[in-house]
């Protein structure tokens, strides 16, 4: 493992360790590139995490102070925890449930494929489908995804089964048990599922791919890459010219550090990424690093969501086994005749009891809720994700008031639904209720969405300066040495979860680093 | 299908053990059941007898389990007593909720809130001080203090832990049997 000093001007220096960062880093030792990540959180071992939800969200989650507006029912229910994402090396990594699918082809040109929809900011991505299909394959034979290069789906649990027979009595035909990054059988040194549950609560046996575990020991085994945990970015610092040099952090005690860097790439989730950005502001940049554009923050995304639960006369126990065990495909696709644009997935999720109790119904009390709990093996679950439209003003500014233990201004994280988001919901929750009833559910409880896991958007890639603020391969258009790595980049959310397109754009990203360096571009 | 026993799965030790950090040398395990002795209040630090078992009929009725007993809300309510007596702040707010639960009750029913006989009446008392901040701490501290005991969790037909007993692959993950033939 290795230890770089503070004052070494030739490094990469990464802020965060998940899908984006803790992926370009691993990817950048194994070329060769002598990299450090920051890392906010501490370092867990897989046998340390918890099969108990709140002590495992003390453990993982990023639970620092953020504020909230918006008319979004999060701003009301959980004003200090917009999202549910971790602190800890793996980033979100360790918590996410491993579904790995790829955006469709028009999810790379919603401008062109949605038109002009009033009040939202839509924009063509700079790349295309084809153009990110090879770095897909390269990120799905490295993450082991199911039904992808001959490795065979997972078993479906009690959840997925439910699901899928009324799917099918509904119509439905693409339903499968997804594409997980979780082995179905060894692969890459790591064991198949238990069936274990608590995957949103870190994988005790190591099926499923993390940067944790999958990446970041392969990066340190090389000697040139660095993890530093317990490492908060403050700022990011730059020279007269424009270029960054070093990024100041606060360490493990507390105390401020310098580390050089040639590159700085920023990979701290779409909250704090820009809120780096913004905090990182200057007399040369005094709107906030790279946003000549102002678009830094803006056009924050987190899926359209919410959760439909159906309760049966007999026994479910959805709890059991992986969390998403299986997905209907049938309303991704573009369709406006369903009176919205853009598509859903449709996805199991089951939370335990305790996280029921506070996500089922936020706020609720009295017989009417504890009704609904009672019947929980009797529950089926259902998560929606389908893509919401990029907004301007859903942005995440610097609060004006509130400041962390550093003395900088915490993200505040504002987002209204988009008419057409609250249209894709309202359809979700028909279907949802419908394959449910179809099989004999007895009630239906269309769920508000959780707080975001899906945090997209707010650094997003664009052909022309002025509309976003990376280019196709993530660089900062106005500043040469540094990128972005995380979801942030994202121009359009489509309709999947973010991972496998976080790991490809990572991978790609990683090639135009080192091929830069080598011609002395950067 | 494997069913989930609602039993109580902890060891009687073990369950004394950890009510006892709750309600000192109130809770006692007969041999029927789970009663609780009259007296657990009494040792309170900060809030008086009557404050206490107030809150725990309160907090039944915002989260009524008919097949939970008192106990499970004592341990869900108790710790508000170590804050009060940390916390003039707290105290005064606790003493305050309960203080206009009871006067609402006196003024509708001619007696304190816990005297209220049916649930429904009760309901309507809370609802009436729902947007208080004494009623939005004590729920949402509720919804954490009294889920969160692993003990209920057998009740609600959740296992908990699964890693520990091999995770679910030998355990019932789809042994689902009474699906309808598609």
């Amino acid at each position: 493992m290795a230890t770089f000093d503070l004052n070494d001007d030739g490094l990469v220096v990464i802020v965060g360790s998940g899908a984006g960062g803790g992926t370009l880093g691993t990817q950048l030792a194994l070329k060769g590139i002598r990299t450090v990540i920051l890392e906010a959180g501490a370092r867990h071992n897989m046998e340390d995490f918890v099969n108990d939800e709140w002590a495992s969200f003390a453990q993982l989650a990023w639970s620092d102070m953020r504020t909230t507006s918006g008319s979004w029912r999060v701003a009301r229910d959980f004003p200090n925890l917009p999202a549910w994402i971790v602190k800890a090396v793996g980033g979100s990594t360790v918590h996410w449930a491993g579904a790995s699918l790829r955006f469709e082809e028009h999810e790379f040109r919603i401008r062109d494929a949605y038109g002009a929809l009033p009040g939202a900011n839509l924009l063509d991505w700079p790349i295309t489908l084809a153009e990110l299909e090879p770095w897909y394959a390269k990120a799905e034979d490295r993450m082991g995804v199911t039904r992808t290069n001959g490795i065979p789906g997972l078993p479906g649990n009690n959840n997925f089964k439910v699901m899928e027979a009324g799917a099918k009595r509904v119509g439905y035909s693409q339903v499968h048990t997804g594409r997980m990054a979780i082995n179905s059988r060894e692969r890459d040194d790591r064991g198949s599922c238990q069936q274990i549950g608590f995957c949103f609560q870190g994988c005790k046996s190591g099926a499923k791919w993390s940067t944790l575990i999958a990446e970041i020991p392969k990066g340190e085994e090389t000697g040139n890459l660095e993890v530093r945990p317990n490492c908060m970015a403050i700022r990011i610092e730059h020279d007269a010219a424009g270029k960054v040099t070093g990024v100041v952090y606060a360490d493990e005690k507390g105390t401020l550090q310098r580390q050089k860097a040639r590159i700085v790439a920023v990979a701290g989730n779409s909250i704090e990424s820009p809120r780096l950005l913004l905090n990182s502001a200057s007399s040369l940049f005094p709107d906030g690093l790279a946003n000549s554009s102002g678009q830094v923050g803006r056009n924050y995304m987190r899926h359209m969501t919410g959760s439909v639960y159906g309760v049966f006369e007999r026994s479910v126990h959805m709890y059991r086994g992986t969390t998403m065990a299986g997905i209907i495909r049938d309303e991704a696709h573009h369709d406006p005749k369903r009176g919205f644009v853009a598509g859903y997935e449709m996805e199991t999720v089951s939370l335990g009891i305790p996280f029921m109790a506070a996500f089922l119904n936020p706020g609720a009390w009295g017989r009417t809720f504890t009704s609904a709990m009672e019947q929980y093996p009797r529950m089926a679950g259902m998560w929606l994700v389908g893509e919401d439209m990029p907004q301007e003003t859903n942005r995440i500014t610097l609060d004006p008031a509130v400041k962390d233990k550093f003395g900088m201004p915490v993200a505040s994280v504002h987002y209204d639904d988009h008419p057409n988001d609250v249209a894709m919901r309202n359809h979700a929750y028909q279907q949802g209720a419908a394959i449910y009833e179809a099989v004999g559910a007895t009630v239906t409880y269309p769920t508000t969405p959780y707080p975001s896991t899906h945090n997209m958007g707010t650094n997003r890639m664009s052909a022309k300066p002025r509309d976003g603020v990376v280019n196709r391969f993530g660089q900062t258009h106005d500043v040469k040495n540094l990128f972005v790595s995380d979801g942030s980049q994202f121009t359009s959310g489509a309709a999947c979860n973010p991972t496998l397109t976080i790991v490809a754009l990572a991978l790609r990203q990683a090639d135009h680093i080192a091929g830069a360096m080598q011609r002395r571009e950067i | 299908m494997r069913e989930v026993d609602p039993r109580r799965q902890v060891s009687r030790r073990n369950f004394l053990q950890s009510a006892a950090v709750a309600a000192p040398a109130a809770a006692l395990a007969t041999g029927a059941g789970l009663s609780v002795d009259e007296a657990w209040a009494d040792t309170a630090a900060a809030l008086s007898p009557a404050e206490l078992k107030t809150l725990v009929k309160v907090a039944r009725d915002i989260y009524p389990h008919d097949f939970l007993a008192d106990v499970y809300y004592i341990t869900a309510v108790k710790p508000w007593d170590g804050k009060a007596a940390a916390d003039p702040a707290v105290k005064a707010m606790l003493s305050e909720g309960v203080g206009r639960l009871d006067a609402d009750a006196r003024s509708r029913h001619k007696v304190p809130y816990a005297q209220v006989g049916w649930e429904a009446d009760r309901v309507r008392l809370l609802a009436g001080i729902e947007h208080t901040d004494f009623f939005k701490k004590i729920r949402s501290d509720l919804v954490v203090s009294l889920y969160n005991q692993p003990e209920i969790w057998p009740k609600f037909g959740y296992e908990g832990s699964s890693a520990d007993k091999g995770g679910y692959i030998d355990r019932g993950f789809n042994d689902i049997d009474w699906l309808p033939k598609v």
